[in-house]
């Protein structure tokens, strides 16, 4: 059988399998609509939290920015996993004792007040918009493999199946179709990294492997993989940072307190019945998603071992040199893998140096030794561009594994496109139409017009992702850590705040919130344009690119974030305390006593 | 008032655990992962150098664990007085 008949094979029965789940559990009212009537098993719970969290940026964006990272993509690694531990430890357990559907309901009793639950309903928009543009860059990616289209047309597909996907399913049926999405990617991140382990190191366990010598070799992998990307100019895989160390400590710092302040990650705590499980639930979704961020890093440096390998052939097994005259491949001669990715405009080539042959190196290194000998052996720059969104769904064709593995990560990836744009629109879907129309415009609106406004909000959502997602900010795993920064200076503070501080009040919360999201919008915007309209920069405002001490527009979070907390305590100190009642309520929620089942739909 | 006393300790203790498990996760991350990378890089283990271990692998292994005896910990004594 073809590849591309074994790809809609693999991929229609993934997907009809999620629709008949769906169908089966098909939402009735608002309150099962939203959290699945409060009665999922936390290890159901945990599963379907890891699919909504193992979205299009960690599986099918992260290992790529990895292999082009390498060591300082360790950040994305620590700052996801590690902002679970804050958001499990710290956060969870004592949000699911407040017994509120949503982070802005939190807000809104905690600070006693309508209008901080408004602020924290233009934060969750924010941070929840400018990560489905992240994720959008992933759908158009997956379905541009999937169907052999541009990225472009891709993204006009993937926007008009994620919207059907989310509007009929209602997190009832997205549970149960979360969890079987688990199964099917975590099978599709897993399979052809034992396969590629196995052939490059003869150890079938990736995380072993990539600590082990090379296959009839006794030199470490990664050892010879320092050696050779150094030779290429690239920097040294094992070392190189993001910028500075400071920058990676902000960027990790970032992504993790972002975590324990992204709804729709949040939202999945109310859907277990007890604190005890929710934070076991928590617990749960973290072993889950640790088996795909531990096979993340040797997918990622595999993956670049084997792109250099294809490229240039003995290289790495043989210890060919990379500058010698017949090392590169002939173009013509490149592997059916390149010419496929080819046609989605995301792998090109371009002949600089008319040689026939495809030369691939860091030709902006400031290593002259490197850029001596590339002149030496007439090489004119870098003439392959890969796109470092595609490693992952091409990784199985680059190691040149079965067609069923590539067509099974061609389900995987598609599901983890789906999976959090659908929780995401969820979160959105609920903030506008429960906390903003219900909570602040119209109280009594009926339930029938209250799901409108929410599948209204919903299609306007998809409609702005799909369009900046045409032209995004960054890479789909870059443009999430932009989200994740947002929610960090503004969300993460504020709920912290409401529950370890009896004192904190609305004016400082509220001040807390807006000022730590205006300074990240700021400083992002600055970066990368306006609302993320291109060509709307203004980086010449704060003095240039990463102005602030070295530190880039998806780090800033962590920054934003002490603006947060410092501008809340100062105006706490000079605003009057909170009421006597805000204060014994968060103190009731510190104990284990009564945890009530979760009202505030009706 | 008996009942406020029990709550206040809990609450201590629930903090003080909260602030060994931070400690934990930071040290694990922020300090073998990134602040002290090149001092751990000096050892190696198996093929790994170790601090690039760690920003890779380790504290995702040590970030289940330390979660793991909290659960333990704290999820009993909910149980008990959630009932």
């Amino acid at each position: 059988m073809d590849l591309q008949t074994t790809i809609y094979i693999f991929v229609g029965l993934s997907f009809a399998l999620y629709i008949g789940i769906a169908v089966w559990a098909r939402a009735g009212s608002t309150s099962e609509f939203y959290a699945a009537g409060g009665s999922v098993h936390p290890v159901t719970n945990g599963m379907a939290t890891a699919a909504d969290w193992m979205s299009a940026a960690s599986f099918i964006s992260m290992a790529g920015l990895i292999s082009n990272m390498g060591y300082g993509g360790g950040l994305f690694l620590m700052g996801w996993t590690g902002g679970y531990v804050l958001l499990a430890m710290l956060l969870a357990p004592y949000l699911r004792k407040f017994g509120k559907f949503t982070v802005p309901q939190f807000i809104g009793d905690r600070f006693y007040s309508k209008s901080a639950s408004t602020v924290a309903v233009v934060c969750l928009l924010v941070a929840s918009l400018t990560y489905i543009i992240g994720q959008m860059t992933g759908v158009g990616i997956a379905f541009s493999r999937f169907l052999g289209v541009s990225s472009d047309t891709g993204i006009y597909v993937g926007m008009a199946i994620v919207f059907a996907y989310a509007v009929f399913g209602g997190m009832k049926g997205i549970t149960y179709t979360q969890v079987a999405q688990y199964i099917v990617l975590i099978l599709a991140y897993t399979v052809p990294a034992v396969f590629i382990s196995l052939q490059l190191t003869g150890n079938p366990i990736p995380q072993l492997g990539l600590g082990s010598n090379l296959a009839g070799q006794d030199v470490s992998l990664l050892s010879k993989l320092d050696q050779v990307v150094t030779e290429l100019g690239f920097g040294k895989y094992t070392t190189s940072l993001p910028g500075s160390t400071l920058n990676m400590f902000m960027y990790t710092m970032s992504l993790m307190i972002g975590t324990a302040g992204l709804p729709h990650v949040i939202m999945r705590f109310f859907t277990v019945p007890s604190v005890k499980d929710a934070r076991s639930s928590a617990g749960w979704a973290l072993v889950f998603i640790a088996i795909l961020y531990t096979t993340a890093p040797a997918v990622a440096a595999m993956a670049k071992t084997n792109l250099i390998r294809t490229i240039t052939p003995g290289v790495v097994m043989q210890n060919a040199d990379p500058f010698g005259a017949e090392s590169a491949i002939k173009y013509e001669a490149r592997p059916d893998w390149m010419k496929r990715w080819e046609t989605t405009g995301l792998l090109k080539f371009q002949d600089k140096n008319g040689d026939g042959r495809i030369q691939y190196y860091n030709d902006k290194t400031k290593d002259k030794a490197v850029l001596d000998k590339a002149a030496a052996a007439g090489w004119k720059g870098n003439e392959l561009d890969v796109n470092a969104d595609i490693i992952v769904l091409a990784n199985p064709e680059i190691a040149l594994l079965p067609n069923w593995v590539i067509a099974l990560v061609a389900a995987g990836g598609l599901a983890a496109a789906l999976s959090t744009a659908a929780g995401l629109l969820m979160a959105i879907s609920s903030a506008v139409s429960h906390d903003l129309v219900k909570g602040v415009f119209n109280p009594n609106i009926s339930e029938k017009n209250e799901l409108l406004a929410g599948k209204v909000s919903m299609a306007v959502a998809i409609l702005v992702a799909g369009y900046l997602g045409l032209n995004p900010p960054g890479f789909a795993a870059g443009t999430v850590a932009l989200a994740f920064g947002i929610a960090a200076s503004s969300l993460f503070p504020a709920i912290m705040m409401g529950i370890f501080s009896k004192k904190m009040n609305k004016e400082g919360a509220m001040a807390g919130m807006l000022a730590g999201l205006f300074f990240t919008l700021f400083y992002v915007f600055a970066h990368k344009g306006i609302f993320f309209i291109k060509g709307t920069e203004y980086l010449g405002l704060i003095g240039g690119a990463n102005s602030l001490f070295g530190i880039t527009p998806e780090a800033i979070g962590a920054v934003g974030a002490m603006v947060n907390f410092g501008v809340a305590f100062l105006v706490d100190k000079f605003t009057k305390e909170p009421p006597a009642h805000i204060q014994a309520m968060v103190e009731a929620v510190r104990v284990p006593r009564g945890s009530k089942a979760v009202t505030g739909a009706h | 008032m008996k009942e406020d006393k029990s709550s206040h300790a809990y609450w201590k203790a629930t903090l003080g655990l909260l602030t060994k498990i931070l400690i934990i996760w930071f040290a694990v991350s922020f300090g073998a992962g990134i602040l002290f990378v090149d001092l751990f890089n000096k050892i190696s283990l198996g093929g790994y150098p170790l601090g690039f271990w760690f920003a890779h692998q380790g504290s995702i292994y040590i970030f289940i664990t330390p979660r793991r005896w909290a659960t333990l910990i704290v999820g009993s004594t909910c149980m008990k007085t959630e009932g």
